[in-house]
């Protein structure tokens, strides 16, 4: 006779979490929402504005400007590619979402990652969130955003500062954490204050890792919002799950071939920053 | 040498314990225990115990010790990079270990300019940035801090480089960079904290004679930490000798030469007993040049200067010793357009025979900045001894 072992109710116990924090705090999610969706349709505003020439001459100098001619010619095919293809809107739309996550992750994660670098025990607390947040599959944060926001481009938002977050704080904290010490006693010694020693010492010696981060953060904002599409956000990944539904590979692939050359253009160019720009 | 100078730091029995139960340590310290007992019984290191010294305004004062003396923690101490367990650190009537930590920050700034062994500077910071560091701290305007900070580089002989980051520069260059740091912050204590140790002998050499310079010039309160004996020896005007945390001796480096305090002291310098082997002629050197008795002024001056020297010996023509002339009666001379040198000759410098022991030269230094002449029985001039050499060959023989 088998013995029967009732299993946890783990689901049941989130599920009635959650359920308590949608209620509770419907006014707060609300207020987000409505803040998040003015700052996306306000980007996508001014990026749909200008014409798309513009928009890609902007890019092409840009790229020029921190990097290399070979980047802006990179770009300029790439971009001219995208147009081509007819996903130039999509494209803004992904971008707009992609912007808007990391302004939002690297907001909170800047003074998070400082605060645990500055604080052992908060570093111990907030290291194994970081791995939770990190390692639990991307989809599932998708499945509480939707009675938190809704459908559409604000649960992406909240989905994808949550997946993207954590390396912008592990690298501000390990940035602050790998200052070296004679440095920190040197600015001791002359009487610098806590404050003082952050903005004129730590913070500015700890830039180049905390950019790493923020690329990283930015690489996979771009991954989730593209997955995102499924609970109805807008954008190059919208056009890909609306080929999966279609059976269609050639436009599947065309939208991917968008998402990669977004990726590699944000990817360059904010390695470029990190390195400071071409002396 | 110091009875009449002032009092610049007062350290009374300064102890430090690294470790969570510092007051158990100093229990058994109290008993009688020593640091490697209290380490086995407690895990607590005992890092001081019961310093006791001055530091006089204005001097030069060497602590040396070699590593895991204790001597970094002593020096961090004074300025409470490292918290002192207990004891008293008097600066200008404050007593830095019960500062509160806005008066620590205000003490730091106006009294403690720090050197490091590896530089510190800071990488992201242009040389002239990092010279204005503690005045930026301080909170001095930047017109004025950019004034100052340019003076301390050109006082460090870095001019010219205001614009160049420090991994541009040469080690000694970056120490430099450092040096003048602390200058321009101007406060009343110079720590220096194995300040020259990553540097090529060389280099050291010249930083050191610098500092010399410097400290001759400004009289900076200064605190040098080393492990060095020749350097100890060649820049202290008091040398503090600690050894596991504690004092074994304080005084100039002639006494210290002469009197070790004890077998640890000794041994540290094994060539005092050289003192006595060791005569006038081996710390002797060549004379580089000499004037004679029917030379004129504007010759003279011309020979000196050629050899970069403040004063001269006139032989005779079969080098027997007749004087020594100095550089400002011979101006003088040559305004007032005299001939010969002969009548400006001067008589008050020691002479000594090539056997005379070398310890008795430390006496005759103290009075007289003039070399000393070396003759043989003929009163022929042999060579001369200046002041560091006589260090220099004590302490060689030392390490021999």
């Amino acid at each position: 006779m088998a013995i029967e072992i009732p299993s946890i109710p783990l689901g049941q116990w989130i599920e009635g979490g959650l359920d308590w924090l949608t209620t509770e705090y419907s006014g707060v999610t609300r207020g987000i929402s409505r803040v998040t969706q003015t700052g996306i349709d306000g980007l996508n505003d001014a990026l749909f504005w200008l014409p798309p020439w513009a928009l890609l001459l902007i890019i092409v100098g840009l790229c020029w400007w921190v990097s290399s001619h070979r980047l802006a010619i990179g770009a300029a095919l790439g971009m001219a590619l995208i147009w081509n293809l007819d996903l130039w809107d999509p494209m803004i739309e992904t971008l707009t979402l992609v912007v808007i996550a990391t302004l939002v992750a690297v907001v909170i994660a800047m003074p998070v990652g400082i605060a645990a670098a500055l604080s052992e025990r908060l570093y111990r607390t907030i290291m194994p969130v970081l791995d939770f947040m990190q390692t639990m599959p991307a989809f599932v944060y998708l499945i509480p955003a939707i009675p938190f926001f809704g459908i559409g481009s604000v649960s992406a938002i909240f989905a994808t500062v949550i997946f993207s977050m954590p390396p912008a704080i592990r690298f501000t904290t390990l940035g602050i954490r790998q200052v070296p010490v004679d440095l920190i006693e040197a600015a001791d010694a002359y009487g610098a204050t806590r404050r003082q020693k952050l903005l004129k010492v730590q913070l500015p010696l700890s830039l180049p890792t905390v950019m790493a981060g923020i690329n990283q953060t930015i690489m996979l904002a771009l991954s989730m919002v593209v997955i995102a599409a499924m609970i109805g956000a807008d954008g190059l990944g919208s056009e890909v799950w609306r080929a999966i539904q279609r059976l269609r590979p050639g436009d599947g692939f065309e939208a991917g071939i968008a998402v990669v050359i977004l990726a590699m253009l944000l990817d360059r160019v904010t390695q470029s920053l990190r390195k400071g720009r071409k002396a | 040498m110091n009875e009449n100078r002032n009092v610049k730091i007062r350290v009374r029995n300064l102890s430090k314990v690294f470790g969570s139960q510092p007051k158990k340590a100093l229990e058994l310290r109290d008993q009688g225990h020593k640091r490697p007992e209290i380490l086995d019984k407690t895990g607590q290191t005992l890092g001081l115990s019961n310093i006791d010294f001055d530091v006089y305004e204005g001097e030069l004062l060497v602590i040396m010790g070699l590593s895991g003396s204790g001597k970094s923690t002593l020096i961090r101490c004074l300025n409470r990079l490292i918290e002192p367990t207990e004891g008293e650190i008097v600066i200008d009537d404050e007593d830095i270990p019960q500062l509160d930590d806005k008066a620590l920050l205000e003490c730091r700034r106006r009294h403690f300019s720090m050197v490091f062994q590896n530089f510190a500077l800071f990488p992201h910071r242009t040389v002239q940035q990092n010279a204005e560091f503690g005045l930026e701290i301080r909170g001095v305007e930047p017109a004025e801090r950019a004034d100052i900070a340019q003076k301390a580089l050109k006082q460090v002989g870095l001019d010219g480089w205001e614009d160049a980051y420090p991994n541009q520069l040469s080690g000694g260059m970056q120490q430099r960079v450092g040096l003048a740091r602390a200058l321009a912050n101007d406060s009343t204590v110079l720590l220096m904290d194995e300040a020259f140790s990553a540097l090529d002998p060389l280099i050291r050499g010249d930083m050191q004679q610098e500092l010399l310079e410097l400290q001759h010039r400004m009289q900076k309160t200064t605190v040098f930490i080393t492990h060095d004996l020749d350097e100890a020896l060649n820049i202290g005007d008091r040398i503090i000798l600690l050894k596991d945390g504690e004092i074994v001796q304080i005084g100039t480096p002639e006494e210290i030469l002469t009197n070790p305090a004890d077998e640890y002291v000794k041994r540290f310098i094994e060539g005092v007993d050289m003192s006595k082997i060791l005569t006038a002629e081996h710390a002797m050197r060549p004379v580089r040049a000499t004037a004679r008795e029917d030379d004129g002024p504007r010759t003279t001056l011309r020979k000196m200067s050629e050899h970069g020297l403040d004063s001269i010996y006139v032989t005779s023509r079969d080098r027997t010793l007749l004087g020594l002339v100095q550089v400002d009666a011979l101006e003088q001379a040559a305004h007032q357009g005299k001939e010969h040198i002969r009548e400006l000759m001067v008589q008050d410098f020691r002479t000594v025979g090539p056997e005379e022991p070398l310890h008795n030269l430390f006496a005759m230094f103290s009075e007289k900045s003039f070399p000393i002449a070396v003759v043989d029985a003929e009163k022929r001039l042999q060579g001369v001894v200046v002041k560091g050499a006589v260090l220099d060959e004590l302490a060689q023989a030392g390490e021999k």
